[in-house]
């Protein structure tokens, strides 16, 4: 009897084994296993701030300006094929292409962008991110309900294949903004079909409903298990589209990602764990990938404490922080950080902090703490999911080279962002992801009254340069007043930038088109799978 | 029994509004709010949000309309997952937790009862300390440690079943879970089992059916085996309320998409739409699991039945 079941057991347990790993299976079919670290939070492009959700939109929607699969300046025509700009950059015009439909068909015009660009300023439905459009003449005012007639937008159709667009000041890198999914058309006749121009929460973007001008459609949406995209037929560029469809996996576990792609189950991860990445370089060194990434770690100081308000202080916690320990030992391919930007283009910004325990001392030692004697106990906020490791080499890098003592505290996400918004707290580690390839993406957040500010320092020199950098129409004029800020910005120290983030992550060496890219933004329609 | 019956009614809908209550002046008293971002919205964004979900009025205002709304059927929204009703987002992890729980006790059912009986009638044997002490370090061994060994080995070395995923058709993807998730019960039901059956065996009527010459089997099977299962059942009910509720650790280790995860991820971004909706999930789950045990302690036990 005992030994029946035993039998019985082993032999179901064997016939449920699997026969191929799920990427065996994935390649034969040609869907891309995309692990992407949660599920997004919605997929109308109007409602959602994050990347995880840029990931899929980018599949479902494009944009004037494409992605290249290699280059991060270069710009492939996306739904516009070709675009001039007057001399000082604040007139642009876009004439889109004529073979252009949305996945049911309905021909892509002019008037589905001014309609996406409309819905994402209208004041009623509250889009999270319509700050991205602030760039467009009297969006702003639009946005807040100040003027109501859109006409005085500079949005405007010439014909339903020309759009113009005037902005507010010269934005050279105009193209590479509309590459943001904010900027994005969407479908004027299904989004009224499913509600008004400002209702938030319509069905328009649910799987069966949605309908898009990107390279896939949206096929299904099951929470907590994947959003699945397939081909689009009607897509202008169908016929160089390799992939037959994308899974976006949610797995926030990056141990759990990691041994699923270990065992097949994935062509591409969203992280390698930072304690992994050894292991991984040197059981699997031609899968990661170590690339650089347009993000910066830094500590954000609450600069209206007392102590923290000496800038002698504020240096001298920033000069006792040993970098590239931090990022050796760590991050684990991440840069060491000597001013807030990562490099980018044409933009240099100067090199502005280091690692300088003897100044650090004598900085103390001049604003009243000789030795760390007497100094405030501060505590460092830290989201309690992560940044402990780094929590505690600052800890112990502050004890070994000032001699000061501070305390670490780790809060959930909700608690760790209010406590900071509210100013309530002394010292936290924090990051900042760029939206594009520009460095105001970095500086235009450290004015006053600046939601992502949070330090209660402001400076009007400081304001005054990006005001300065705004109205320049010379890309490199413009670049040097933005490095003139992020130089008086840096030597203000109100956050202690010390690294440049990468990515790293595992890909699959038969997943071709894929290329480093800063941002990140691999062009889906680009990738194919070649075993 | 009808009028014990309502009363456990009339009861249980007296415990599910003390719970919501609680968990709604708890989520209210916790730091930041669902709408909080890394990326600071501007404020008039932020308060047109907040008009949208309700979040604009008065605590006690807010407290009353949930209540009206969910005696209207109505669960909201959530805010996690923009706009999506709450009703959508529970109905597709129910069933996925549901069936991982039902597996894993099957599982643990399977394992355990026959392992306790074992040790029981084989007293102070070495099949005795042996499961025993299995089952101890079942017991003591959490999921966490399990969850990813088992999948480290079985589907990242051997690649026998998948290390992550779940699919309700697909058996392979059951394996690993289940068998996580219900041992560690196993490992407690078999020590439930055995001390159960060690009572029932050193009763007399055991003895006079030895003297009889019953044969040990079916003393243990026939005789025995249901006197000795009340412990193990009278665990069993808030046990598996527990299994489908408390699967959280594996969920995440093997990326399954039931409530555990969704209940986490609603409490770190302030979800209130889908905390209340899983509180009252569960708080309904355990209350029916208990009067199905109490049930099935009726049927096991004559003498419980009499007193009733």
């Amino acid at each position: 009897m005992l030994r029946l079941a035993v039998v019985f057991c082993s032999a179901l347990l064997l016939a449920s084994c699997q026969r191929e790993t799920a990427v065996e299976r994935a390649n034969r079919e040609k869907i891309l296993l995309v692990g992407n670290g949660d599920d997004p939070k919605a997929l109308d492009p109007h409602l959602v701030t994050g990347v995880i959700e840029s990931n899929v939109i980018r599949a479902l929607l494009e944009g004037l300006v494409a992605d290249d699969p290699a280059k991060d300046d270069a710009f492939p025509p996306g739904a516009a094929e070709t675009w001039e700009h007057g001399a000082d950059f604040t007139e642009w015009t876009f004439h889109l292409r004529r073979d252009a439909t949305w996945s049911d068909g309905v021909p892509l015009t002019a008037h589905d962008f001014e309609f996406a660009y409309r819905r994402n300023l209208d004041p009623v439905l509250a889009a999270p991110y319509a700050e991205m459009l602030y760039f467009i003449k009297n969006a702003e005012a639009y946005n807040q309900g100040k003027i109501t007639d859109f006409s005085q937008v500079g949005v405007a159709v010439i014909d339903d294949y020309t759009l113009k667009l005037t902005l507010r000041e010269p934005v050279p890198y105009l193209p590479g903004i509309t590459r943001h999914y904010t900027w994005f058309p969407v479908p004027r006749h299904v989004v009224l079909k499913f509600g008004k121009i400002s209702d938030r929460f319509t069905k328009w973007s649910d799987p069966g409903n949605m309908v898009g001008n990107g390279p896939f459609v949206l096929k299904e949406w099951q929470f907590n298990r994947h959003v699945e995209v397939s081909k689009n037929p009607r897509y202008w560029n169908a016929a160089n589209v390799k992939l037959n469809g994308i899974r976006f996996i949610p797995i926030e576990n990056f141990y759990s990602e990691t041994r699923a792609y270990l065992a097949g189950q994935l062509h591409t991860t969203y992280q390698v764990p930072p304690d992994l990445v050894d292991k991984a370089k040197a059981e699997n060194p031609s899968d990661l990938k170590q690339e650089p990434y347009i993000g910066s770690q830094f500590i954000r100081l609450n600069t209206t404490r007392p102590g923290l308000n000496d800038l002698r202080v504020r240096m001298a916690l920033s000069l006792a922080i040993d970098r590239k320990a931090l990022c050796e030992t760590i991050f684990k391919g991440y840069q060491p950080a000597t001013t807030l930007t990562p490099a980018m283009g044409d933009y240099k910004p100067d090199a502005v902090v280091g690692f300088d325990p003897e100044r650090a001392r004598a900085l103390l030692a001049e604003a009243g703490f000789p030795e760390g004697k007497g100094f405030p106990r501060y505590t460092l906020l830290i989201r309690s999911s992560g940044a402990r490791t780094t929590s505690e080499a600052l800890q112990a890098m502050w004890k070994k080279h000032l001699g000061i003592l501070v305390d670490i505290q780790g809060k959930d996400f909700a608690s760790y962002v209010t406590a900071q918004q509210s100013l309530n707290y002394d010292l936290a580690v924090a990051g900042w992801i760029g939206d594009y390839l520009d460095p105001s993406t970095f500086l235009l957040m450290w004015t006053q009254g600046n939601g992502n500010n949070n330090t209660g320092w402001s400076s009007a020199a400081y304001e005054n340069l990006l005001t300065e950098a705004a109205h320049q129409s010379d890309p490199l004029q413009r670049f040097e007043k933005f490095r003139q800020a992020e130089r008086l910005l840096m030597e203000e120290q109100p956050l202690i930038p010390f690294a440049w983030q990468a990515r790293n992550y595992l890909h699959r060496p038969e997943v071709k088109g894929w290329h480093p890219l800063l941002l990140d933004n691999h062009p889906w329609g680009s990738v194919s799978i070649e075993p | 029994m009808f009028k014990s019956l309502l009363s456990r009614f009339l009861q249980s809908v007296l415990v599910l509004f003390v719970l919501f209550t609680l968990t709604f002046f708890l989520c209210k008293a916790l730091p930041g709010g669902p709408f909080v971002s890394e990326r600071a919205r501007p404020k008039h964004v932020q308060e047109k949000m907040e008009v949208y979900y309700g979040f604009d009025k008065k605590t006690h205002e807010q407290y009353w309309l949930r209540i009206k709304h969910y005696l209207q059927g109505d669960m909201g929204l959530s805010t996690r997952l923009e706009g999506r009703p709450v009703i959508e987002v529970i109905s597709q992890a129910f069933p996925v937790s549901f069936q991982l729980g039902l597996i894993a006790m099957a599982v643990a059912i399977a394992v355990g009862i026959p392992a306790g009986c074992l040790a029981a009638a084989k007293r102070n044997s070495l099949i005795d300390t042996g499961s025993m002490m299995v089952a101890m370090i079942g017991i003591c061994l959490p999921a966490f440690v399990i969850g990813p060994i088992l999948a480290e080995f079985f589907g990242r070395k051997l690649k026998w079943f998948p290390a992550m995923g779940w699919s309700s058709s697909l058996p392979s993807t059951w394996v690993l879970p289940a068998i996580t998730l219900g041992l560690a019960y196993a490992a407690y039901l078999s020590r439930l089992t055995r001390a159960g059956m060690l009572e029932t065996l050193s009763l007399d009527f055991v003895r006079t059916a030895r003297a009889k010459g019953v044969s040990p089997w079916n003393i243990v099977v026939r005789h025995c085996l249901r006197g000795g299962l009340i412990p193990a059942v009278a665990y069993l009910g808030p046990a598996f309320a527990g299994i489908i509720s408390g699967a959280v650790v594996i969920e995440a280790v093997f990326q399954i998409p039931g409530l555990g995860r969704q209940f986490i991820k609603a409490i770190e971004s302030r979800d209130e739409g889908i905390i209340f909706g899983c509180v009252l999930l569960f708080g309904t789950l355990v209350i029916l699991a208990n009067l199905l045990t109490d049930l099935l302690g009726l049927w096991l036990n004559p003498r419980l039945r009499k007193s009733s």
